[in-house]
């Protein structure tokens, strides 16, 4: 039986075919998503921000890009996945409002993105597919079965990254 | 700021968005000239991986309009509607038939962020007055897409200090509840304890053992 899990903002999580891992109502955010083909073991990131240095003490991994990334990469290790197999795809860090005079503040998703890429790159990973920025938000699904990922937005039809 | 506060704490903060969500009823109900219902103020410290969850499904769509409200105890306000009861409002405000187009144009985003302006600027003002912090709100933004995705938006720069999100929500209906409305305060952190330090209910007496406990 396939069982669907939620992964909240600031959540990491990690399983295996054939869950489904689920985030709805991505804003700003961006859900990193890696996947073993080979042992057909997944996992997602839900980053709220971009960097870890912003914060006074950093009780949850999953919040800032640079150290989500990391434990996401430590865990999906630990269960015996290899670098060399694992596909990268995001999704997410839209500009939900419009201001006038659009203040650093309110560009977070555009940083989100920025961070979350640097990060991949500097792991030594290859983002191989991605549906980013906009102003519109994301539900995100992706199959362990399969590595498939789908994005779901409202007004537009269905992506499978 | 930590996840918890005893119900004194509680008490006072239901009670200042009871005062500030009261005149901005109040005067929503001037603006559209319509009999306007609040509910009781409802304050939740959540998790910040459970707060997108807040108004029920992540996934519905909903119109919001988002302040900044700057001064002595910094916050955001956020309006939530349905897409169907924002057109609703925005066309009792914009009371001209020939205009009263049923799709979310510039003028109904116009008249939305105005509602959005005028009910703040009521909230804010009593907030202030009650507490005695002086406090003045931003340019409001409008964003229409999954509740979700506006609620992770706007509260994603909390998890900057923390891992809570501290929500005063408040209900309001109108219009034999064709009009069904969220609208949520929320402090930024350090502002809750600026709040709660106005209102002399700083120190909870859970935390203090061996000081004396107000008596209600």
């Amino acid at each position: 039986m396939s069982e669907t899990i939620r992964v909240g903002m600031s959540q990491i999580v990690v399983a295996e075919a054939p869950d489904v891992l689920v985030t709805l109502g991505l804003g700003s955010c961006v859900a990193v998503c890696v996947y073993d083909f080979f042992l057909k073991v997944g996992g997602m990131a839900h980053v709220m921000l971009p960097d870890s240095s912003l914060a006074k003490e950093v009780t949850t991994p999953g919040k800032f890009a640079d150290t989500a990334i990391s434990t996401l990469l430590t865990t999906m290790q630990q269960k015996g996945t290899l670098k060399e197999r694992l596909v990268v795809k995001i999704a997410g860090g839209a500009q939900m409002f419009s201001y006038q005079g659009l203040d650093q503040k309110i560009q977070i998703g555009m940083r989100n993105i920025n961070a979350v890429e640097e990060n991949l790159a500097q792991a030594g990973l290859k983002i191989s597919k991605r549906s980013v920025g906009g102003n519109i938000g994301r539900s995100v699904f992706m199959e362990l079965a399969t590595g498939a990922i789908k994005v779901k937005m409202l007004n537009s039809p269905d992506l499978i990254l | 700021m930590n996840g918890n506060l005893n119900p004194l704490q509680l008490d006072a903060m239901r009670e200042v968005g009871n005062i500030g969500a009261g005149h901005a009823a109040t005067v929503l109900s001037q603006l559209l000239d319509k009999r306007v219902l609040m509910s009781v103020p409802e304050v939740s410290i959540l998790p910040l991986a459970e707060a997108c969850d807040v108004v029920g499904g992540a996934e519905q769509p909903m119109v919001g309009v988002y302040l900044r409200v700057f001064g002595g105890a910094p916050s955001k306000i956020l309006y939530l509607f349905p897409e169907d009861n924002a057109l609703f409002v925005a066309n009792l405000l914009i009371n001209d038939p020939e205009k009263c187009r049923n799709i979310l144009g510039e003028l109904e985003i116009s008249a939305l962020k105005e509602i959005g302006n005028i009910l703040t600027g009521a909230y804010v003002y009593a907030f202030s007055n009650f507490t005695g912090i002086d406090m003045f709100s931003s340019v409001p933004a409008l964003a229409f897409d999954m509740v979700g995705a506006i609620l992770n938006t706007v509260l994603s720069d909390l998890g900057e200090m923390g891992d809570y999100a501290v929500i005063i929500e408040t209900k309001l209906t109108a219009c034999d509840e064709s009009i069904d409305g969220h609208f949520f305060l929320v402090p930024d952190h350090g502002s809750l304890s600026t709040i709660l330090e106005a209102l002399g209910v700083k120190n909870g007496c859970q935390k203090q053992s061996g000081s004396e406990c107000p008596k209600s």
